[in-house]
């Protein structure tokens, strides 16, 4: 169903001289979910945000905000923030004076702003801080600050650069949390480009998987894990073992792969202990690697060593055929 | 060997440098600035003639007043020109390799003596030089124009010239430390390209600015070869009343001189290290 405030890529294209970082991608972003692009470093994911956000030229293509061709605006013009990675708060001013910024921008007085200000930092619990400069607050209090100073322009879309790998994986956790909470709160598009599939799994409502400039994969995160459309996504989002079946590639969650009787004959390679399983890699006869994920009182039932011969079972249900 | 033994023969070659070259002869100064002198000879003393006399002329004051008014002149030219040309290298050159060749440029006109760079102005200012004979072909002007040369005028010009650079470098440098992701952020926050100058960049190139700024009122203020030369030996800053003294032999007069212009010029960077902290550019 298309509403207002919907995002929309049109043929979006970048092109840097002659290589093409973003090539062609039409997508629509629903209005008030949470987006994550997500893809290996060049993937182009980048490069899609800072257009959107329009601090990065449009080759080809573009950009429609709520009906509204927003391609060529400037960015404080097409209704969306940005978060940067480095939260690139200014180190002269402090809390307050951040947060305010745009509004002093546009002329808003000062008694205007700081209230406006006050009320955003307390958005996310940063009100005792607002007196302080930037180089004074940890991590992951300059992270809050960076979003409400994103907020303040009451924008449709909010844009978040890898907001979270600044940040040691105990906040990382913590913010994730945050963000998702904020954005329930503010019914706003968030698009969040990331390159861990953890993060985008729990945050997203849709995911896009990007993989050489294009999208590989795009839909709600569920969808996506457990019917990955090609192999590249089935491998990088984890979790899965690309083989082949009947001369076609298959892919095969590694907590369906059980341990049996029978089975696929394979040599174990490896065994790693992850507290509520263990992560068993296993070679087959034909040379492919299987990860087998065991629930651990299970394995331990009947332990596996480096070396064993093992049988591979699994649902023939289970396996879910690649596209490409 | 203990720690402290060792941190104090760490400190040692540049403690015995700064004190035999900086702290003696500044010590010696202001020893020979009470001594007395008559018309043949100078004698150990302590007396505050030299000051006194120093105080009580007039002309103290006018020199003064000359070099603290060359001082600001060339200060707001040089740091006007040195901060568009930091902008433009450090904004506006995206391609590093360029952005180096460009520096360097700017600094190679530095290879050759100050000297030789402030005359040859000389040839084109002067009354039938370049510059008069062009304006006069163009028929902007009828008669030759007087104060181009041996003026304020050719003064600050040449002083300009000859310091822009301390004012680009400092300032370069504080401008390449800015994150680049500030100025998208300000301009994410719907700051104009000035807005962004006026509330992002400047603050954040105060530092710099200060750097330079005391390097360039330092080097007018102690400055006479540049006054003698463009102004034809007309014009007077405190350096040149200090370089006649020694050229009469009256050293304890140039001495008194030459502290009261330290003083002063310790002054004027304590006033501007109260603005700006500029420990951190260090």
């Amino acid at each position: 169903m298309r509403t207002g405030y919907d995002l929309e890529l049109v043929h979006l294209t970048k092109r840097y001289g002659d290589t093409v970082a973003v090539r062609d991608l039409n997508y629509v972003f629903s209005a008030g979910s949470y987006v994550c692009l997500l893809g290996p470093s060049g993937c182009g994911k980048s490069s899609t945000l800072r257009m959107i956000a329009g601090h990065e030229s449009v080759s080809d293509g573009s950009i429609v905000l709520d009906g509204q061709d927003v391609s060529y605006l400037p960015p404080a013009k097409r209704g969306t923030a940005m978060m940067f990675q480095s939260y690139a708060l200014f180190p002269h001013l402090t809390v307050r004076d951040n947060v305010g910024f745009s509004l002093r921008m546009k002329g808003v007085d000062k008694p205007t702003r700081d209230a406006k200000a006050n009320e955003l930092l307390e958005l996310v619990d940063m009100g005792e801080y607002a007196d302080r400069l930037p180089a004074q607050l940890s991590g992951g209090q300059q992270q809050r600050v960076a979003l409400a100073r994103a907020l303040i322009t009451e924008p449709k879309v909010l844009l978040l650069d890898e907001p979270l790998s600044a940040l040691d994986p105990f906040l990382r956790v913590r913010m994730r949390s945050e963000l998702k909470r904020l954005q329930r709160e503010l019914g706003i598009t968030f698009i969040h480009v990331t390159h861990g599939q953890d993060e985008a799994l729990a945050l997203a409502d849709q995911m896009v998987v990007m993989n050489n400039a294009v999208i590989e994969q795009a839909g709600p995160a569920r969808e996506v894990f457990n019917a990955p459309r090609t192999e590249f996504v089935a491998r990088f989002m984890g979790g899965h073992n690309v083989i082949s079946f009947n001369g076609a590639k298959v892919a095969l969650r590694a907590d369906e792969v059980r341990l049996g009787a029978t089975g696929l004959a394979a040599t174990v390679a490896g065994v790693e202990y992850q507290g509520a399983h263990v992560a068993l890699t296993a070679m087959t006869e034909a040379g492919e690697e299987v990860l087998a994920l065991v629930p651990e009182a299970k394995f331990f039932n009947s332990p596996k060593n480096p070396g064993d011969a093992v049988n591979l079972a699994w649902d023939e249900g289970r396996l879910h055929r690649l596209q490409a | 060997m203990p720690r402290s033994l060792i941190a104090w023969l760490q400190v040692t070659p540049l403690s015995l440098i700064l004190m035999g070259f900086l702290v003696a002869p500044i010590i010696m100064i202001v020893i020979v600035s009470f001594w007395g002198a008559t018309e043949f000879s100078i004698y150990p003393a302590f007396q505050f003639d030299n000051y006194e006399f120093l105080f009580g002329s007039p002309v103290t004051y006018k020199v003064f007043l000359a070099t603290f008014k060359y001082a600001l002149i060339t200060w707001a030219f040089t740091l006007v020109i040195g901060f568009t040309v930091a902008y433009f290298l450090a904004f506006h050159i995206r391609s590093q390799p360029i952005q180096i060749a460009l520096f360097l440029l700017c600094t190679i006109p530095f290879w050759t003596s100050n000297i030789i760079r402030m005359i040859s102005w000389i040839p084109f200012l002067g009354r039938n030089g370049i510059a008069n004979q062009t304006l006069i072909s163009w028929g902007v002007i009828d008669a030759p124009l007087d104060w181009l040369l041996y003026s304020d005028f050719s003064v600050i010009l040449a002083f300009v010239h000859l310091y822009t650079l301390f004012m680009v470098v400092p300032i370069f440098n504080t401008m390449m430390r800015i994150d680049k992701s500030l100025l998208e952020a300000a301009r994410d926050g719907g700051a104009s390209g000035f807005q962004t100058l006026r509330h992002v960049i400047i603050p954040l190139t105060k530092p710099g600015i200060m750097i330079g700024t005391i390097f360039v009122v330092t080097l007018v203020m102690g400055d006479f070869i540049t006054v003698r030369f463009m102004s034809g030996s007309q014009k007077a800053n405190v350096g040149r009343l200090i370089s006649n003294d020694i050229a009469l032999l009256q050293y304890p007069s140039a001495a008194a001189t030459a502290v009261v212009l330290l003083c002063t010029v310790l002054i004027v960077i304590a006033i501007l290290m109260r603005f700006v902290n500029i420990r951190k550019e260090l």
